[in-house]
């Protein structure tokens, strides 16, 4: 299994100017983006709507057709909006990497297993639902030998990471506020990339 | 007496999302909405954008008008109630200036209905304090320009709610 932080700080220092769209473990205050991130500007944090992250960056992913647009995504999450894979491949962004953080539990609200998590196959359910490109790394040396190929191929490319769990239980009234936002990011984002309304 | 064709043309439709210059159609089709798709597929200037579930209509808008396009979404009433968390997080408290063509399911002018997307639609709006106009026909098509107005003005969803089958 692959550490958190290991993995966020591994996908940053590929970015290049790649916008990520982030969100649950994978952009934790704690050991997500935030501590990694070396262009904050170009953090599309998605909170609020949960398991939207991946439909965000397609939109953003359309929008921005010559530039990358990465969506760090979790199990859960995805699993709330599984339509959105085929949503995705339907529209074949070759800019678009959905990134999926499998810890195989809610690690937010304490820990317990997703549904399936000893069964669900991401990498079939990516292949079937029409990925360009589909990649899965469950330890950091191939995450690290295997990356490059994964960021360099045309999308909508796949990519599952088999992480440790990082369990959350502090209600999230008393959890660290991440300084960067959704709002943040609606904020000044568009300017970031050269949107002109 | 001629009877007078009182309807709502796909056209119509068409033509004021094009005087607004929008870009995308994010949607999820629905029987008031079916006539609409022929036209807007061969469309040039609107990139449609299928949904498989209408939440991920106000998310994928999201990620356009952050990214500098100008989408609308296009789903039933069901889909409203479907997609509530999305409006909620991704709309209204992100301050998203998206206008929402919404098939009005079981609307009638003519007497009670029994169909429950109908008797709660407005109703769910109002709660989440979202304006929206009605557009029954060809001389109320322009109330969907005024609703993309006010959504860019307020910067927050305008509904427009789709009362009519479409005439082809």
């Amino acid at each position: 299994m692959i550490d958190n932080s290991d993995a966020v700080k591994l996908l940053d220092s590929k970015r290049d100017n790649a916008v990520f769209v982030a969100t649950m473990n994978a952009n934790n205050v704690h050991f997500g983006l935030p501590t990694v991130t070396s262009n904050e500007k170009l953090d599309f944090p998605v909170s609020g709507a949960m398991s939207k992250a991946s439909d965000v960056a397609l939109g953003l992913a359309l929008a921005q057709p010559d530039r990358k647009v990465m969506c760090l995504d979790g199990d859960g999450s995805l699993l709330m909006n599984l339509g959105a894979m085929v949503t995705i491949s339907n529209k074949a962004p070759k800019n678009l990497v959905h990134i999926l953080f499998n810890n195989k539990v809610y690690a937010v609200t304490g820990g317990q297993p997703i549904p399936g998590d000893e069964q669900v196959d991401w990498e079939d359910m990516a292949k079937s639902a029409g990925y360009a490109k589909v990649f899965s790394f469950d330890n950091l040396e191939d995450m690290t030998n295997g990356i490059n190929e994964a960021l360099a191929a045309v999308g909508p490319v796949f990519i599952h990471l088999v992480v440790k769990p990082e369990i959350e239980n502090t209600p999230v009234q008393f959890r660290t506020p991440a300084k960067r936002t959704v709002h943040t990011a609606i904020g000044d984002l568009p300017e970031t990339l050269g949107v002109k309304r | 007496m001629a009877t007078q064709e009182v309807i709502l043309h796909p056209a119509s439709v068409v033509e004021e999302l094009k005087k607004n210059n929008i870009s995308h159609v994010v949607w999820l089709p629905d029987s008031e909405t079916n006539f609409l798709f022929q036209l807007l597929d061969n469309e040039p200037t609107l990139d449609l954008v299928p949904v498989c579930r209408e939440g991920e209509t106000m998310a994928i808008a999201a990620g356009l008008w952050v990214g500098g396009k100008r989408p609308i979404v296009l789903i039933q009433n069901t889909g409203i109630f479907e997609a509530g968390d999305s409006i909620r997080g991704l709309g209204l408290d992100v301050n998203q200036p998206l206008t929402m063509l919404v098939g009005y399911r079981g609307w009638s002018r003519h007497g009670l209905t029994r169909d429950s997307a109908a008797r709660f639609i407005e109703h769910i709006l109002h709660a989440w304090g979202i304006n929206y106009y009605l557009i029954e026909t060809d001389d109320d098509a322009d109330r969907i320009s005024l609703a993309i107005e006010e959504a860019e003005r307020t910067s927050k969803p305008v509904a427009v709610l789709v009362g009519t089958e479409f005439g082809s």
